[in-house]
């Protein structure tokens, strides 16, 4: 048996190899720090932490830690409270704000905050050098959209000014209702001028990275984590509840559910990160928490496109889709039907009703259209973009269930299409499709962040749909400073969008899925906007 | 001499390969910059696609990306503005290549013996048990090997972590995820070369002579038998060192195979064509040692 003494040996040899491989990446790999006092896993990897560039959620929440601005969100409620400033004053035209900063506010690097800084993050975040997606969340400012387009170059007639050092006089172009909300969004957080001058692009590699919020950044590794910690020389630090954070970017849902079955993760709110398979297990358990949130799924018709150019055909269409079936059978989760856009509980709000599950009038409609029956209806197509994450089957499951619901009730046929998400993104911009999966989130608690964009010509229209008197319903409302009377024309606008000429079907309300155990963790609340400030968020003490 | 040209003519392949990559990625429909959301104003995407040069046309954009690659600077992320490739690759790649390595020493240490035993007790249950597991392993693909070890090592026995890459316990499972397929090739690789080996004249002679038939198989046989393997061993090594998307994504391993995959999916056009140059280079490089390697093994070959 000396051959297998020998292999053996070679064998030995093998793994001697193979243990310096371990021995090596262990001595490379071994990280000593501190564990973290909360650990939350977050979704995707933030693309950015610039407060000016990002544009995704989980994005927001981290820069929500290290950033604020004038407002901040409420933990409970996601309102706006009082941030760097600590109070103003509205003109009763609704056009002038007035703020006034708090006097005891400084950076985490030491250096004092003032309305100097407030000033330069909002003109850099319009200028078009910083090539912000958001900028547009400034064009309520005076001439802040004719600066960011590079029509005005001059700064100083932007209607931002310092005053004196605590006081901001704010102009804006209309009463905008929700602007204290807007002054709470990360594009108006308040950024240090000096080091972004300093390093420019790669200012937030800079240590010690100075943050006006309640968290400083400890460091950022790609994929892998993000470390906070709490800044003492915030302003309300009294109030911050935990030590240090570490926010793990995770993209896969059964890593995100196994990690926190293991105790490795604290939090987990991100509604990817829910395994859509077993939603229904998972969320009889009482750590599983869903809430109301402030976005919705819809269908877009392509109106320039025949027979779809006729409101009856669209309507028929709408009044076919039993919404129910859609939230039982497919998504799960207790999302809501939705008859309209807005989603129910909107601030400044009651949307109008929309077109129910009608199968009798929808034939009605079909028939006067000239398809009694469906006869004679061209083939269309439904284009969806394939997802990834937890809800990656729910646009496919969607689309085949409106298939059978048309072909069931309306006697049509329709072809469905899958595409790359940049893919399906361009053919909607060409209006190059029938019938498109859509869906859209509020930025604010506002009716305007969802009814603005099917205003002629807006870039996030892509329907083709122009209606004179929904853009003349929309201008009335954005002027009118009385909330009332502005409730009414954005309702009036929004029964145009769902019931008389719509080109869209609503189909359902997202929810928003958080899972945390509460007996182990508190300061996380369940809101419309689904954010969480991480300074109320600490882990109980008998949890440890 | 013979190398030296090698390692000269990689230069041309290499510019032909990032332009290749520059163009294909330029065609593909879309951009970095398409979004569900799209900005207020049309000039909000113009200035993105000004200060990124993406308005310039494709060559000028491709001249000056060489010009940044002859300072050893690959760009800046379209998709993670505040990172360039250069951070990706840095921050990434030591992941990846501590990963593959791992992967590397495992499948070798676990498919040379199998292959070399399954060869030697050929026709004996040696072979048959080898045979077996190398071909099962190698049909069973990642994504699905990957839950099941994580299922039955970490959730049931709970002896591993369910993910993450923190500490050498976090990387076990990882590294058989991602070397037991090329362990079965090894295996099968080296079984194949050593039945060759022994079929050969000069192990007849040797064995002839009165050479002892362990020693036949171990000092002679062995040699020409890794000859495929290590032909073999060079592109593998290549693949696995660049990370691998699938192990990455399932065990939430901060790689590079997820920016491989990812940035194309994002139109992220400098990680794109950085990180092809990347793997080219690894593959030329690697190709390089492979053929020096067969110099040592085989006194046959010959170059000069």
């Amino acid at each position: 048996m000396t051959l297998f003494r020998r292999a053996w040996r070679f064998v030995s040899r093998a793994r001697f190899i193979f243990g310096l491989g371990l021995l090596l990446s262990v001595s490379a790999c071994s990280r000593h720090e501190p564990p973290a006092d909360v650990t939350i896993l977050n979704g995707a990897e933030p693309e950015s932490l610039d407060p000016a560039i990002i544009t995704g959620q989980p994005d927001s929440r981290v820069v929500l830690g290290m950033f604020e601005g004038l407002t901040r969100p409420d933990a409970k409620t996601a309102r706006p409270i009082p941030g760097l400033a600590e109070s103003w004053e509205i003109s009763p035209d609704g056009k002038i704000y007035t703020f006034h900063l708090r006097t005891n506010l400084v950076w985490s690097t030491g250096e004092p905050i003032r309305a100097d800084d407030v000033v330069y993050s909002w003109i850099r975040a319009l200028r078009p050098e910083t090539a912000s997606d958001y900028a547009g969340q400034l064009y309520y400012l005076k001439n802040g959209r004719e600066f960011n387009e590079g029509k005005i170059k001059d700064a100083s007639l932007v209607g931002v000014h310092a005053l004196d050092p605590f006081t901001i006089r704010v102009e804006l172009e209309h009463p905008t209702a929700f602007f204290l909300d807007l002054c709470a969004f990360q594009t108006l957080n308040v950024v240090p001028r000096q080091t972004i001058e300093k390093y420019g692009d790669r200012w937030l590699m800079a240590r010690p990275l100075p943050s006006s919020g309640p968290f400083e950044l400890v460091y950022w590794r790609l994929n892998d984590k993000i470390r906070l910690k709490k800044n003492p020389r915030y302003w309300d630090a009294a109030n911050t509840q935990s030590e240090v954070i570490d926010i793990l970017p995770v993209g896969a849902a059964n890593a995100a559910i196994n990690l926190y079955l293991h105790g490795q993760a604290d939090i987990v709110w991100d509604k990817e990160l829910v395994p859509v398979e077993l939603i229904d297990v998972l969320l009889k358990r009482p750590d599983f928490h869903t809430f109301d949130y402030l976005g919705t799924y819809f269908v877009r018709f392509n109106v320039t496109k025949k027979p779809f150019d006729d409101p009856r055909v669209r309507r028929a269409l709408a009044l076919a889709v039993d919404r129910k079936r859609i939230v039982k059978k497919i998504t799960r989760g207790g999302e809501v039907p939705a008859l309209h856009l807005v989603p129910d509980g909107t601030a400044n709000y009651l949307p109008p009703d929309g077109l129910d599950y009608n199968p009798a009038l929808a034939k009605k409609l079909l028939a006067e259209a000239g398809y009694p029956g469906g006869a004679n209806f061209p083939r269309f197509e439904y284009m969806f973009n394939a997802a990834a994450g937890g809800g990656a089957k729910t646009h496919e499951n969607v689309a085949v269930e409106l298939q059978q619901m048309w072909r069931d009730t309306l006697g049509i046929q329709m072809d469905l299409r899958q595409m790359e998400f940049n893919v399906y993104l361009g053919a909607m911009d060409r209006l190059d499709y029938s019938l498109a999966r859509s869906s859209w989130i509020g930025d604010y608690n506002d009716p305007q962040t969802f009814l603005g964009m099917f205003v002629s010509g807006d870039g996030n229209n892509r329907t083709g749909w122009s209606n004179p008197d929904y853009d003349r319903l929309i201008a009335a409302a954005n002027n009118e400073p009385d909330l009332a009377k502005r409730a009414k024309l954005f309702q009036q606008a929004e029964t145009l969008l769902v019931q008389t000429d719509p080109p869209i079907i609503p189909l359902f309300f997202y929810v928003g899925i958080n899972y945390f155990d509460t007996n182990k963790i508190s300061g996380v609340y369940e809101n419309l906007l689904d954010i969480h400030p991480l300074q109320t968020i600490r882990k109980l003490k008998s949890a440890k | 001499m013979y190398f030296l040209k090698r390692i000269l003519f990689a230069v041309p392949l290499l510019l032909v390969i990032s332009a290749l990559a520059f163009a294909l990625v330029h065609l593909a429909p879309g951009g970095p910059f398409d979004r569900e959301r799209s900005p207020a104003s049309p000039e909000i995407e113009r200035s993105l696609k000004a200060k990124y040069h993406l308005d310039e046309p494709v060559w000028k954009q491709y001249v000056r990306y060489l010009g940044d690659l002859a300072h050893g600077d690959f760009g800046v992320s379209l998709k993670y503005r505040n990172h360039s490739v250069n951070d990706i690759i840095a921050q990434s790649l030591p992941v990846s290549l501590t990963l593959g390595g791992l992967a590397f020493c495992f499948a070798m240490a676990v498919g040379l013996p199998a292959g070399f035993l399954s060869a030697a007790r050929r026709g004996h249950w040696p072979d048959y048990v080898g045979g077996f597991l190398s071909l099962l392993v190698i049909c069973i693909p990642g994504f699905v090997l990957a839950p099941v070890l994580i299922l039955f090592f970490s959730i049931k026995l709970n002896w591993f972590p369910v993910a993450l890459w923190e500490s050498p316990w976090h990387m076990i499972l990882p590294t058989v995820a991602l070397g037991l397929y090329f362990a079965g090739k090894i295996s099968r690789l080296m079984r194949e070369g050593m039945l060759q080996a022994m079929q050969s004249e000069f192990v007849t002679a040797a064995r002839a002579k009165g050479l002892g038939e362990n020693t036949l198989l171990l000092k002679h046989a062995c040699r020409l038998a890794v000859l495929p393997v290590v032909s073999y061993a060079g592109p593998m090594l290549a693949d696995l060192l660049t990370g691998s998307f699938i192990i990455e994504n399932i065990f939430q391993i901060p790689g590079i195979g997820v920016f491989l995959v990812n940035s194309s999916m994002n139109r992220d056009y400098t990680v794109v064509v950085g990180l092809s140059l990347l793997y080219a280079i690894l593959l030329i490089g690697l190709n390089l040692l492979v053929d020096f390697a067969y110099t040592m093994l085989d006194p046959r070959v010959n170059y000069e």
